[in-house]
């Protein structure tokens, strides 16, 4: 049923779907934006991490006289204590805290921690030797589908191949962290978060767990972050350093800032989960996808973690029969977080992969095997249709080959391909719109901007919902004391913060219009709010200038309230997107290298409010999976239990130079009626799988793990 | 190199020779990977004790040139550029992020040339002309390269920007009419996570035909 809160229908549109300069950008760009790592306070001192450096050990001594003593010394706190076991290198043992930058690395340095060494495992990726060395879960099969022994006997054609990525690391560019004052029974807490109003909570939980602290009020705590420098999943929490902060600053009576260390960073505040895995697949003659068998097996630290849901996309459980069992492999490295669609970029690259084998097998086509099989996904439709969207911008019927049919120079190129899904529901929100008697509007909710655009995203919604323009929005968003919204995780901020500001403006706007219609002597039903007027839809002399109109209200301010989930309030919003991503390649068979000539991806995501931001993701996307699919492994060696590359030089992450054309079609004007979708997760998935089968496709066989770096490109060609 | 203003015998007492700084360009195109360690081979250089007397552990008193303003602060002879701007000046466009000469988000010029700050020491900056990216701008107009970063959406978190701008702003101050290749040449010191790169090159090509 239509309501009033309803998306305005295309023809309406005057902002929605268009392209908005980013509304931050000009902070961003002249460096006036402050970011948590930025906050300078008054008596301001610096915090330091102490970590372990042994991946597996009881703790038997802490020594901090040495530290005591030395020069701008300001305290330090436990956050383990003697007797405790760490699990992997880099586990916090304490935060210490000094008047300068330097002075603090002076005594952090000078913290002794003596350990009782224990046995550690670090390596993934020999799940037979993990097993020997008892690090292997015991897992159990899930069975789905027609039975699997009758659906071999059909197949005529099946591959069995072994495919997997390596754990990679967020590597956030300002990295996890926070500044804490503490003056009197107030904390402010300036931290890089996805999670503005979730960290109150968070931090006073972590605090009062503290007999010394005791009990502290979450409503004692705000949380004020206007900017923060990347997340991608890894910085929902107040962590172990932000409790410790806190209590440094409530010791010292000062403020306190404590941001990771690149090292640290990349050890402990981020991981994504490693998959490898036997995968057999089976197809009919025609290329009918028929069965599909895994054992697949991953680590994300101690606690394993990292289960893929594959077969991934193509999984109708009535017509596919399926078999799938995974291995958690617990090893002694930093704790996996979540990363942008948790457990799809892998059971991406375990499903694709192995179906452009297969297809190869078959001598079929990709793009035909792909689009045959369409029927066994949750979205034929479309699918196909971003399939063809995608060979077309690509040009796969020009530059598609047969799989190694690649010539005889020594740099060969390769077309590949990917689908994926994604949900993107909303989460909660609560929003508040007020105008001011001066004409001015606000739009308040405790979200936060990732970089993603939430402040163009909800400057746009209010504008277009009171006939203004995006300049005429005040935003504000970052702060915990406005209306709650959702932490930005899992692609659920636009679809919650666009609908309860939707709300919140046509609430506001109705309390305008009972003015304004009193005013001008008419009914509010008959008042429009457009360009930037408020005016008679039966009397065109009967209208005001927003500013008149809003002058109306006297010294009165309104505040509209809007709220995600509403029943009453339309539906603004959905879940469940689909997309396609189709990699073009070369690959030198001398050097191994591969370089990326173009990556094409389509995506449809409901409604889009700004194009360029949600374009922006997609990109951002395809980079990020240039990056793991051809640089980025977390290497740990297992002799010293350590990270060999918790730097960014060792780390590998592309340049500018290495990325190739990139070409992005967001579907709009298809599926609007469905609302908002969420952007940030769905276009992350396929870059791995379709660069890897690109790859395949160029040289003439499975590369079988990412990153396809040119050691492992050679010894495949060597192997073949 | 940077060779346009040599200083007139720096104040540190480290260097004995008018100091050429470690332009990151040179540091990209000369060095590779193992331009982390310059910083330090180049500080280690051994004083001469006839001329000049060392200096530190203690602050000793410097006065920096940044953006067309004289600055005074004291400073231990450790503390890199970097954190003489972020921690003593709040100048925090320039960012920390690696701290070791690799990702150029602390990227500011001097004597017109991009430099790492993270990888200078705020005692070596003494006497030479710096300018951070709150220097490139007025109130009123960006720079254009700045103006471009926000027509191309360019940027996402934000936090690599100032230096992508910087590494932008020397690329279109040395070349009226660089191709995509020489911009992304000029812009390989840098790194962004989010992945903006398709914005950022258009910027800078665009902003050296603004």
């Amino acid at each position: 049923m239509a309501t009033k809160y309803d998306w305005p229908a295309a023809d309406d549109r005057s902002l929605i779907g268009k392209r908005h300069n980013r509304v931050d950008g000009p902070a961003k760009a002249r460096g006036a934006a402050k970011y948590s790592y930025d906050r300078n306070l008054d008596g301001m001192l610096y915090g330091k991490l102490v970590t372990s450096t042994v991946p597996h050990g009881r703790i038997v001594g802490i020594d901090t006289s040495r530290a005591e003593k030395a020069p701008g010394y300001k305290g330090h706190v436990n956050i383990l204590n003697v007797g405790d076991e760490v699990q992997w290198a880099g586990t916090e043992i304490l935060a210490i805290c000094a008047d300068t930058e330097e002075h603090v690395r002076d005594v952090a340095a000078a913290v002794t921690v003596l350990y009782e060494s224990m046995p550690h495992w670090v390596k993934d990726e020999d799940v037979e030797k993990a097993g020997e060395a008892n690090r292997v879960k015991p897992a159990k099969d899930d069975t789905k589908g027609p039975d699997l022994e009758e659906a071999w006997k059909s197949a005529d054609a099946t591959v069995e191949g072994y495919y997997g990525l390596a754990v990679i690391t967020h590597c956030c560019l300002e990295p996890h962290g926070q500044v804490v004052d503490w003056t009197g029974d107030d904390i402010t807490v300036y931290a890089s978060t996805q999670a503005v109003a979730r960290i109150p909570g968070d931090l006073a939980n972590g605090l009062s767990r503290d007999e010394k602290i005791g009990t502290v009020a979450a409503d004692s705590i705000h949380v004020i972050t206007p900017y923060m420098g990347g997340g991608f999943g890894s910085k929902f929490n107040i962590d172990t350093w932000g409790i410790a902060c806190a209590k440094l600053s409530k010791m010292t009576g000062k403020p306190v800032k404590l941001m990771l260390d690149r090292d640290e960073e990349l050890m402990v505040a981020g991981g994504r989960p490693s998959d490898f895995g036997n995968i057999k697949v089976g197809a009919k003659k025609d290329g009918t996808l028929v069965a599909y068998e895994s054992e697949t097996w991953s680590t994300g630290g101690i606690a394993g973690r990292g289960s893929p849901p594959v077969p991934y996309v193509y999984n109708n459980e009535e017509r596919l029969a399926q078999k799938a069992r995974h291995l958690n492999v617990s090893t002694n490295i930093g704790p996996a977080r979540a990363w942008r669609a948790p457990n799809h970029p892998q059971a991406a690259v375990l499903t694709m992969c192995p179906m452009e084998d297969l297809a190869a097998k078959l001598d079929m086509n990709p793009v035909d095997f792909f689009k045959k099989n369409a029927d066994l996904t949750a979205r034929p439709e479309v699918y196909r249709y971003e399939i063809d969207k995608c060979a077309e911008m690509i040009g796969w019927a020009d530059k598609w080959h047969k799989r190694g049919d690649s010539g005889s120079g020594p740099v060969k190129r390769g077309l590949g391909m990917s689908l994926h899904t994604w949900g993107g529901r909303p989460h909660d929100s609560t929003c508040e719109v007020r105008i001011q008697p001066d004409g001015g509007v606000s739009v308040n909710t405790a979200s936060q901007d990732l970089g993603v655009g939430t402040y163009t995203t909800l400057s746009v919604v209010a504008a277009e919902t009171l006939g203004l323009q995006i300049p005429d929005i005040k935003v504000n968003i970052g702060s915990s004391k406005l209306p709650i919204s959702g932490a930005s995780g899992g692609s659920t901020t636009v679809g919650g913060t666009s609908a309860s500001t939707r709300r919140a403006t046509v609430n506001a706007l109705d309390e305008l219009k009972a003015v304004v219609a009193e005013a001008l002597e008419t009914e509010a039903d008959d008042l429009v709010a457009k360009d930037g007027k408020v005016f008679s839809k039966s009397d065109s002399s009967k209208s005001l200038t927003w500013a008149e109109a809003c002058r109306k209200l006297g010294n009165r301010t309104i505040t509209g309230q809007g709220k995600q989930p509403d029943r009453n309030g339309g539906k603004l919003n959905d879940s469940g997107v689909g997309g396609v991503q189709m990699a073009d390649v070369s690959v030198d068979v001398e050097t191994g290298v591969v370089s990326i000539n173009k990556i094409a991806a389509v995506q449809d995501v409901g409604l889009v409010i700004c194009l360029e931001q949600c374009e922006s993701q997609v990109y951002g996307s395809l980079i990020q999976g240039v990056a793991w699919a051809l640089y980025e492994e977390s290497i740990y060696d297992q002799t010293t239990g350590k990270m060999l590359n918790p730097d960014m030089e060792f780390y590998k992450l592309p340049g500018a130079g290495d990325i190739g054309e990139l070409e992005v079609h967001m579907v709009q004007n298809k599926y609007d009626d469905r609302g908002v979708i969420g952007i940030g997760e769905p276009p992350a998935i396929s870059p791995g799988a379709a660069i890897s089968n690109a790859v395949a496709n160029a040289i003439g066989v499975r590369v079988p793990t990412l990153p396809l770096t040119p050691d492992k490109v050679l010894a495949a060609l060597a192997n073949a | 190199m940077s060779s346009k203003n040599p200083t007139d015998g720096p104040a540190c007492g480290l260097d004995q020779e008018p100091r050429k700084g470690f332009s990151r360009r040179t540091f990209i195109e000369g060095v590779g990977i193992g331009a982390g360690a310059v910083g330090a081979i180049g500080t280690a250089e051994p004083a001469r004790a006839d001329t000049h007397e060392p200096v530190g552990p203690d602050p000793v008193a410097i006065t920096l040139n940044i953006n067309g303003k004289s600055h005074e602060l004291k400073v231990e002879p450790r503390v890199t550029l970097i954190d003489a701007l972020r921690n003593r000046l709040d100048l925090t466009g320039a960012k920390k992020v690696c701290d070791r000469a690799t990702c150029g988000a602390c990227t500011v010029m001097v004597d017109g040339d991009p430099v790492y700050s993270c990888t200078m020491l705020a005692i070596e900056a003494q006497g030479r002309r710096i300018e951070t990216i709150e220097g490139i701008s007025t109130e009123d107009s960006m720079h254009p390269v700045q103006a471009q970063f926000v027509e191309h959406d360019a940027q996402q978190c934000g936090f690599c920007t100032p230096g992508l701008v910087m590494a932008g702003k020397a690329i279109v101050d040395s070349n009226p009419q660089p191709t995509m290749a020489d911009v992304e040449s000029g812009l390989s010191g840098n790194i962004c996570r989010c992945g903006t790169y398709v914005g950022v090159r258009k910027a800078v090509y665009d902003a050296a035909r603004a």
